[in-house]
């Protein structure tokens, strides 16, 4: 019973409050405070909260009520049960992949110690999963199963809302997801061979080493080339400028969206953000070390062979202060690739269509499948 | 034989680095990261935003702006106009109406019975203060013509105008003071 009750909290504050919060906050920040701030304008700041604008902040709300007023509009010929499915089939996977992303380490009862190669065991005690929702040996496959899935929504509101810059948009975005899709995989087989495991949590485990005593080993410094390919890929994954061909609203006026209205509109919209907001933690698991704090550790600091013991007389003191400096780090993090991806959003011109397909299949692909390469024949020779 | 005449383009030879566009990609990445550190400071005079937050804070008028009507007044009190049509004939968007008649006073030859100027026709040009050859007419400056709920409220008749009017240092109409 307190096990289910647990799996419901960390359901709630995971997906709901911390997922949905962020992605429907960078509705309004990201996109619209964030582009302003860049143009030199200021943006949306009417709505008000008893006279105060807050940054802007209740326009969320007024959008939300807004949406919800509005008529919920379904084209003439389109296929409703299709149009009423596809919001869901693109949420849905949306939010589902939240389960495998890890917050924190796993919570020790007993007592943590540090080995001599910087893995954190726990004595006198079991860890029990209190900062993921789901602790997955396939945890990365997991994650990207479900990315991928999301693809079926796109095409499916593109091909149900009898349209053609819809059914253009829908085959424009599964094109490009599927493209895309090889070389993340492939980008990520050499950071697979270098932990061993497909386990988020061990992954970010692993990235606790610290070489030579000072250089945490987090795969950007392990993999630079695998960071810099799988942040474009999952930029282009996740539909984000500047490869937002299958909203491409020059082109095709709104891709698959363009005949969605009222709630449904803005659940495909919101997914979107969530979908970028679930690439910024798969980036930040993969790539900058999770929940990895630099040289800080359960039982103390550690740089350079030195260990210093911060409340050495009370170390479930320092014990309750490192998970909390730990999900703050995570989710510093995920909150600075979010706003880098909407930098990169609101810096770069949108790729020609043929364009993106040429930098997926013939630029990325290549450059991850020499990346795996050398990854095996560096791991051969050591 | 025809020939063609071609004109060969210097074209910049691009290695492969600058075909990555890595750089130019960091280049416009620092460029918005500046400006958008720039805009979040916290002192607003630091900020590069051009936005003018009109309804809160007033606009700052130049020093040359004249934007409301009105029409000078006699040492009297009477208009100073004397209906020669000046303004209404230059006047490019053609909103001035005025309708002369004879003055009782037989030193005053004409003055304008009705004198309308349809403020939303009006487009701020200034002709008509420059076209006026007795001072009558002015533009102030400073002031900008108040927003109307409904389409009347826009014609500013005689009264209206003279109201905002005042004395003239300016001789009247030739006479010799």
């Amino acid at each position: 019973m307190v096990e289910v009750l647990i799996t419901v909290i960390k359901i709630v504050a995971i997906v709901f409050v911390f997922a949905m919060g962020v992605a429907s906050l960078m509705t309004l920040l990201g996109d619209r405070k964030q582009s302003a701030k860049i143009q030199n304008r200021v943006g949306p700041n009417q709505a008000k909260f008893f006279g105060f604008s807050l940054g802007g902040i209740p326009h969320f709300i007024a959008d939300g009520i807004k949406m919800i007023l509005k008529e919920n509009t379904m084209p003439n010929g389109a296929n409703k049960w299709l149009h009423t499915l596809a919001p869901a089939l693109i949420f849905f996977p949306a939010l589902v992949g939240w389960a495998v992303i890890p917050f924190m380490d796993h919570y020790c009862t007993g007592s943590v110690r540090t080995l001599a190669d910087y893995t954190e065991v726990c004595i006198d005690g079991e860890w029990k999963n209190y900062f993921s929702i789901m602790h997955s040996d396939a945890g990365l496959l997991f994650a990207f199963a479900i990315a991928a899935v999301s693809v079926y929504g796109a095409a499916i509101a593109g091909w149900a809302s009898n349209n053609k810059f819809s059914l253009l948009g829908g085959l424009r975005s599964s094109a490009q997801m599927i493209s895309y899709e090889v070389s993340m995989g492939l980008s990520l087989a050499g950071v697979l061979m270098i932990y061993g495991t497909l386990n988020l949590n061990e992954m970010v485990r692993a990235q606790g080493y610290l070489f030579g005593g000072w250089l945490p080993m987090w795969g950007i410094v392990v993999q630079p080339l695998a960071f810099f390919l799988f942040f474009l890929a999952g930029l282009a994954e996740t539909k984000r400028a500047p490869f937002d061909l299958p909203e491409d609203e020059s082109v095709i006026v709104a891709g698959y969206i363009t005949e969605y209205s009222s709630m449904k509109f803005a659940i495909m919209q919101l997914s979107e953000y969530v979908a970028t907001v679930f690439i910024a933690a798969l980036i930040a698991i993969l790539f900058l070390g999770g929940w990895q704090v630099p040289f800080l550790y359960a039982d103390g600091i550690r740089f350079l062979g030195n260990h210093w013991q911060p409340f050495a007389e009370n170390p479930d003191l320092w014990y309750y202060f490192t998970i909390m400096l730990r999900i703050g780090a995570m989710v510093l993090k995920v909150l600075f690739l979010v706003w880098l991806q909407f930098m990169m959003r609101w810096t770069l011109p949108r790729f020609r269509y043929d364009q993106v397909m040429t930098l997926g299949w013939k630029i990325l692909l290549p450059l991850s499948i020499a990346n795996l390469f050398i990854t095996a024949l560096i791991l051969t020779i050591l | 034989m025809a020939l063609v005449e071609t004109r060969p383009v210097n074209r910049i030879k691009q290695n492969l680095w600058d075909k990555s566009y890595i750089p130019e990609i960091v280049r416009g990445l620092a460029i918005t990261t500046r400006h958008f550190f720039r805009n979040m400071n916290p002192d607003k005079s630091q900020r590069s935003t051009f936005t003018r937050e009109y309804p809160e804070v007033p606009t700052v008028y130049p020093e040359r702006y004249r934007g409301l009507h009105r029409l000078m007044l006699r040492a009297d009190g009477q208009v100073r106009c004397v209906a020669c049509m000046c303004c209404s004939t230059i006047c490019p968007a053609d909103c001035i109406h005025i309708e002369a008649a004879e003055h009782d006073d037989p030193a005053i030859e004409k003055y304008p019975r009705v004198f309308v100027i349809d403020e939303l026709r009006c487009i701020v040009c200034g002709l008509c203060v420059e076209a006026c050859p007795c001072d009558a007419i002015r533009m102030d400056g400073g002031v900008h013509i108040p927003p109307y709920t409904e389409r009347g409220a826009a014609f500013f008749d005689r009264d209206l105008l003279m109201e905002r009017g005042g004395l003239s240092l300016a001789v009247q109409g030739g006479e010799s003071k």
